[in-house]
């Protein structure tokens, strides 16, 4: 029993890991414009497709890997200049309405352009080694994981550009007279999302395998993750992205069954906008009336 | 009501008598799933449009009034007409329960409550423990109802294809008159000032959070009894035919037809139902890749939907008609126009 639980636990860190990376694009979206972005896991399944593209170039892994990531970034950066920018000031019905003509559309054109036929994804990890617990490709995701995690806080801390988007994010007008070009740190923003997107689309991709709509049960897990957490903390989303993991598997292979999952994620998104709406490390936020 | 626009209601009428007889059974099982999708879209502008919740998973209530007219009939064999009450009730039950937790989310975050319902739902249906009720993953068929005896007796043209198309034609105007009367009163405008200012609405004395409840509650039965009509119409209720997308595609059709407009849920059914039949001649995908960009479209260009453009046509046509009447002693542009 308590080998089952080990290896349960093991296991929902692996999904852990990839909600964990999907919850911190989230975050950064959230971060820069205090939006939910409903259309990360379709953006995320568009870069995997373009990587897979890349893949049957004949291209190797690592370079598609960069590549994808690149795109991914000038996706972002061109879907908030072009669809986002023009309605960020109006209403937040406008915003989700947009949000979901965007995930209807990358939907599509990805079922279209690719076909709905489900597709295999390699994985860049060796196919096995001597671990019993978790396989090379899940302890890899999870390292990827963390090491995107240390990347952004190096950014965030340490380089000029990241102390300019925490200011833009923070309080734009007095960013504005500094100079910061906030609209750009916005779009930033939304490029570093979809490559960290596209990165988690491609983590992803071995376990659940390539298909259009491969994106939405852990766009769910990942939006819990993210609000556990806190979704304004990264750090927070990751830990909530692992807790999510663990937590889906120990319930899923002991209490509830399989085929009750997704509604765990409901419940819990529910509960925790309810319970604590900040999440366990967000910051509370306060609102003059 | 206008003597014009009682014309137009009459004539309007009229027309939807008529043309089921025109028509061959296929297109009146269409017109049969816009004027089901017409309630249902009534349900939630009233939620969304009206009173600013936003709702992404306003397919859950549906699926929830179709299984509630499906297991009824399958079951107990309840008449299909006598299940309409039932699965209304019980979704203004459901709706209302969900309203209670939603009255502390704000914006994005019923969105984001509501997605996730509307993701996990069909998951649910599936569960299996009330597999014996819902068919699990196969769903459960029921029999197309025929047309009365007493009608056919008397020599009415009537198959069960029209005989349906009427009986939902009747339960739509009753339920657009009641939407009607609803919004257009005391408690309709109290929604909308819910919307547009909830502190200023609740210093006025309105009891937001009964409000904002009870028209959850209300806008989930109006689809759930959409959900039971789509049942009988379609003959069979499956958790895969609930999914993200048709909570997705209630929200389009708001939004194309008119948010915080009656007729505009009628014009969103048209479009619902009959653009991705265009559209599918094209591709598969060719549907949802219109709807995405007609939805951005819209948000741009016209945010007040169909309803909207018609609404600035009347007001034009009238404003002529006007000018033409008092001889066109004013030239267009010289009163101040009222323009929207």
């Amino acid at each position: 029993m308590s080998e089952a639980i080990v290896h349960q636990v093991f296991a929902g860190l692996a999904t852990g890991g990839i909600y964990a990376s999907l919850a911190l694009a989230l975050v950064m979206i959230y971060q820069a414009t205090h939006l939910v972005n409903f259309a990360q896991g379709e953006m995320a399944m568009f870069c995997t497709y373009i990587g897979w593209s890349l893949l049957q170039t004949g291209l190797g892994y690592w370079p598609a890997f960069l590549l994808t990531v690149a795109v991914g970034f000038v996706l972002g950066v061109l879907i908030e200049r072009i669809v986002i920018r023009p309605i960020e000031r109006t209403s937040v019905l406008s915003v989700v309405v947009v949000f979901i003509g965007l995930l209807a559309i990358l939907n599509s054109v990805a079922g279209w352009i690719f076909t709905y036929t489900i597709k295999p994804f390699p994985s860049p990890f060796p196919e096995s080694l001597a671990n019993p617990l978790m396989s090379p490709h899940e302890l890899g995701s999870i390292l990827v994981t963390l090491v995107m995690l240390a990347l952004l806080y190096l950014f965030f801390r340490f380089t000029p550009l990241g102390l300019a988007m925490r200011a833009a994010a923070q309080n734009p007008e007095s960013s504005r007279l500094v100079g910061i070009r906030v609209g750009w740190m916005l779009a930033l923003g939304w490029g570093l999302a979809s490559a960290i997107g596209a990165v988690a689309g491609m983590m992803v991709a071995p376990v659940v395998y390539l298909d259009p709509n491969m994106m939405g049960g852990i766009l769910l897990y990942a939006f819990a993750a993210a609000l556990l957490g806190g979704i304004d903390n990264p750090l927070g989303a990751v830990l909530g992205g692992f807790i999510m993991g663990v937590l889906e598997n120990l319930l899923g292979a002991f209490v509830i069954g399989n085929d009750l999952k997704l509604a765990v994620a409901l419940v819990l998104i529910v509960g925790v906008l309810l319970v604590r709406p900040s999440g366990l490390f967000g910051t509370v936020h306060v609102s003059r009336v | 009501m206008t003597p014009r626009a009682l014309v137009g209601v009459v004539v309007l009428l009229a027309a939807a008598a008529l043309l089921p007889f025109a028509l061959s059974d296929y297109r009146v099982f269409q017109l049969t799933l816009v004027l089901v999708y017409a309630t249902a879209l009534l349900g939630l502008n009233m939620l969304t449009g009206y009173n600013g919740q936003i709702s992404l998973g306003h397919g859950a209530f549906y699926a929830i009034g179709a299984y509630c007219a499906a297991i009824l009939m399958d079951k107990w064999g309840v008449p299909y007409w006598a299940t309409l009450p039932v699965a209304g009730a019980v979704c203004l039950l459901a709706g209302f329960l969900f309203g209670l937790p939603a009255l502390r989310l704000e914006g994005l975050y019923l969105a984001l409550a509501t997605f996730a319902l509307g993701i996990s739902l069909p998951q649910l249906l599936k569960y299996h423990l009330i597999e014996s009720w819902t068919g699990g993953v196969q769903g459960i068929t029921i029999l197309k109802p025929d047309p009365p005896a007493l009608l056919t007796d008397a020599g009415l043209p009537l198959n069960p294809d029209r005989w349906l198309y009427f009986f939902t034609l009747a339960v739509t105007i009753v339920m657009f008159a009641l939407a009607r009367n609803l919004l257009r009163g005391r408690i309709g405008r109290a929604m909308v000032a819910i919307r547009d200012n909830p502190v200023a609405a609740q210093a006025m004395g309105v009891n937001n959070a009964l409000y904002k409840s009870l028209t959850f509650g209300v806008s989930a039965m109006y689809t759930g009894v959409a959900g039971a009509l789509g049942a009988i119409a379609v003959q069979f209720v499956a958790p895969d035919s609930f999914g993200i997308f048709l909570s997705l595609a209630f929200l389009i059709g708001i939004v194309v037809g008119g948010l915080a407009s009656i007729s505009g849920a009628l014009y969103g059914a048209l479009f619902i139902q009959f653009v991705p039949n265009v559209a599918d001649s094209v591709s598969k995908a060719a549907p949802w890749a219109i709807f995405g960009i007609l939805i951005i479209a819209f948000v741009y260009l016209m945010p007040a939907g169909v309803a909207g453009v018609v609404r600035l046509a009347r007001a034009r046509i009238m404003r002529e008609e006007s000018q033409s009447e008092t001889g066109g002693a004013k030239q267009p542009g010289t009163p101040k126009e009222v323009v929207q």
